[in-house]
């Protein structure tokens, strides 16, 4: 038999009705991962780019160098937006199940990514988020009544009616517009971080996309301009193993770790367990002090899963294995860090309860409040004239003709 | 007052607003150190700096897509597509991204970037340095399309469109680079310095967008036009001893549709002329607006001068450039229709 070339197909470990299979996550033992000087050059220290960087083990212990030694107060503070964003994703997941929002997307499992990553940066650093990251939001500050209406493209909605929910910005807060397209804003972020490094401003910029959308072109455009222009950008894969129903391994990522594509563009790649708080906060960290220093941008790659289906509109028991998350070996991000501030005696069972029940009345009354400004059925609904807006800064002639129309046709 | 030819009045824009504006910056490929391959950034990136002339990687979308990113930080950058015909890579982030940062944030953020890049034939380019494809632009919600004819428009529109808060595609037809260019290859070509609009103020000026210059007043055919085919119409009309009124819309978004349909009411008849293949081509725009608007004034049906739906083709260049001769006979068409 002389051998041919096949075509190749990414192998899927487990569909319905299979046993879930996660033995293709390669991972290392928490505190394992050295952790080089911020300075040090991309090319001396690859392995960073595959091995798994960890503090938080088993026993719910911080260990290693990547340690970060955050005070007790922040560790709370990073737990209670972990849990809001899950209460208030978990309610408005119900929301739209009743019917009051057309479309909704959770980042359930993924909150350390956002919470930790958000907490490590400064307010002037400038985040262009994808549409999963809405712990940023919680970081930031932003009320919830704000999103929420946002989400119900309201009279108080920040987008005049004129986004999908879930596309959120903030000029104050540093929050570029969410697209809705793939991985669009990666490449944009290293522009505004040239633009820093330009204007000589010590700000940088922040971005994220998830693994599958770095199959996009924009995902190669901003690792080049990135490494070429050695911009201050920390650009973040998410990899939540799906990407709909499009496994990781069709990104890619069955061949080579995502974070490698950093030193393959000659920048700094790092592999961290993305449902460890203290890793996700600590090879930030690292990131950004690298970048600030005149040391370039950073790929960091967050190993975690997509424990929700993609959207409202998709249903994942069709294409994965349906008890998947319960297996994944990098579990939850909230319980782990739960369950080491218990371990260092700065949390208990019962704060924790006391906790989540403050937070679902703080969710609730925000979604009271929100729904006064009105939902897409009852109540107060923004004006229409409002489509013809902010196309052009003035308003051309044609658009005010067609507004005139519009207007006629909705009165007649 | 200085004679210029239109990549000399380019490069001065872009100088004098390099000099006014720190935050205006240039970026594409070959732009720096060399000087651009139509030489229109020469000189700029030893005036001001490789932070402000900046060098790029071969690869529009990223050249698209870092100067939205610049722009959103306070910056006003100009990219130069180097040909619209690579324009491509680059599509999506002006037509998803670039065009909508205002309407999709409502206003919060806005992108104030000038992509220019040089269109149109009549070099030996063939199929991929030849392209007209401004429709493609013009037919997205919330981008600029501009097209001078004509040294003193370019500069003063490039002005104001580094200054726009909106993002504009500046289309440079590079047969008119040198020379104004009437459609005829076999004469030995003209140079700017012979055209009263190769005469360009060195300073500071704007030409405003949205406002269409009539180039030849006329009794007798509207005929309105943009970029090369503005010479050719001149030139076709003089031929004919034509009292032709001809407009050069300059900017394709926005339009002057004041100034097209006051003309074609005064005159009864109306022709529309591009470079651009026809089909879906900007001239049906203007020509459904000017049916809209004019119809109970026209005399005859309105007629399009335009290349042919193909691409352009390297052996055929000027069997395929709509010239004089298409020109003329449309010319005739719409004044005694069949």
């Amino acid at each position: 038999m002389t051998k041919k070339s096949r075509l190749h197909l990414p192998r899927v470990p487990a569909r319905p009705g299979e046993k879930p299979d996660f033995s293709y996550v390669q991972l290392s033992p928490a505190g394992a991962v050295p952790r080089p000087q911020v300075n040090t050059r991309a090319r001396d220290m690859m392995p960073l780019s595959v091995e798994l960087v960890r503090v938080l083990d088993d026993n719910g212990d911080a260990v290693g160098p990547w340690h970060p030694h955050l005070e007790a107060s922040d560790l709370q503070v990073g737990l209670r937006h972990m849990l809001l964003t899950r209460t208030y994703d978990d309610r408005m997941q119900r929301m739209q199940r009743g019917g009051k929002i057309s479309f909704y997307i959770r980042s359930l499992g993924e909150e350390a990514v956002s919470v930790a990553q958000g907490m490590a940066l400064r307010p002037s650093d400038m985040l262009f988020p994808g549409y999963r990251n809405q712990g940023l939001q919680v970081v930031r500050g932003i009320p919830l009544v704000d999103l929420m209406c946002q989400l119900l493209s309201n009279t108080r909605d920040m987008c005049k009616g004129r986004q999908l929910p879930v596309m959120y910005h903030s000029r104050a807060n540093n929050l570029f517009s969410i697209s809705g397209n793939l991985a669009t804003q990666f490449p944009q972020a290293v522009g505004w971080a040239m633009a820093a490094a330009i204007k000589g401003e010590d700000n940088l910029a922040a971005t994220w996309m998830g693994e599958g959308s770095s199959a996009e072109a924009d995902f190669h455009h901003a690792l080049l301009f990135a490494s070429v222009y050695q911009a201050p950008v920390i650009l973040n894969v998410v990899n939540n193993q799906w990407a709909i129903s499009t496994f990781q391994g069709y990104a890619g990522g069955e061949q080579r770790s995502f974070a490698a594509r950093g030193p393959g563009y000659g920048m700094a790649g790092i592999r961290v367990d993305g449902n460890d708080f203290l890793a996700v906060y600590a090879v930030t960290q690292w990131a950004a002090e690298r970048a600030r220093t005149g040391g370039g941008p950073t790929l960091i790659e967050l190993v975690t899963y997509r424990g929700a289906a993609h959207s409202t509109s998709d249903d994942p028991a069709r294409y994965r294995a349906k008890d998947d998350a319960e297996h994944w070996p990098l579990g939850d991000p909230i319980l782990r860090l739960k369950a080491h501030l218990i371990k260092i005696g700065e949390w208990s069972e019962a704060r924790h309860q006391a906790m989540a029940a403050e937070l679902e009345a703080q969710v609730a009354a925000s979604w009271k409040e929100a729904v006064s400004f009105g939902t897409m059925t009852e109540g107060p609904r923004l004006d229409s004239d409002l489509m013809f807006e902010d196309v052009f800064k003035e308003m051309p002639q044609n658009l005010q003709r067609q507004q005139a129309l519009m207007r006629k046709e909705r009165n007649s | 007052m200085a004679n210029m030819n239109m990549i000399q009045a380019l490069n001065s824009a872009m100088d004098v607003m390099l000099g006014r504006d720190p935050s205006v910056v240039l970026m594409g490929e070959d732009i720096g150190y060399f000087g651009g391959v139509f030489r229109a950034t020469e000189g700029l990136q030893r005036k001001y700096g490789e932070h402000r002339v900046i060098d790029s990687p071969i690869a529009e979308g990223g050249i698209v897509a870092t100067a939205l990113g610049m722009s959103v930080n306070g910056l006003r950058p100009v990219a130069e597509i180097q040909f619209a015909d690579y324009i491509y890579p680059g599509f999506d982030q002006i037509v998803s991204e670039l065009a909508r940062i205002r309407y999709r944030s409502a206003g919060d953020f806005f992108a104030p970037v000038t992509i220019r890049t040089p269109c149109g034939g009549g070099i030996r380019g063939g199929q991929t340095h030849s392209q007209s494809p401004e429709s493609i632009f013009t037919h997205v919600s919330g981008i600029k399309v501009v097209m001078p004819s004509n040294p003193f428009d370019a500069k003063g529109l490039l002005i104001t469109c580094i200054e726009d808060d909106d993002p504009v595609v500046f289309f440079e037809p590079k047969r008119l680079y040198n020379g104004p260019f009437d459609g005829d290859p076999n004469k030995p070509a003209v140079p700017w310095s012979t055209h009263s609009k190769g005469q360009v103020d060195e300073g500071y000026f704007k030409v405003p967008l949205g406002k269409a210059d009539i180039v030849r007043a006329g009794a007798a055919v509207t005929i309105i036009t943009y970029g090369t085919m503005v010479h050719v119409s001149v030139a076709a009309a003089a031929a004919l001893n034509m009292d032709a009124e001809i407009i050069d819309i300059r900017s394709l978004v926005p339009l002057d549709v004041d100034t097209i349909c006051t003309s074609v009411k005064k005159t009864g008849r109306c022709v529309v002329a591009h470079e651009a293949t026809r089909f879906s081509g900007f001239g049906a725009e203007i020509l459904s607006t000017v049916q809209e608007e004019c119809f109970w004034a026209l005399e005859a049906p309105i007629q399009r001068v335009t290349g042919w739906d193909t691409p352009y083709p390297h052996a055929f260049e000027w069997e395929y450039f709509p010239g004089q001769a298409r020109v003329k006979a449309a010319l005739k068409a719409v004044m005694e229709p069949a």
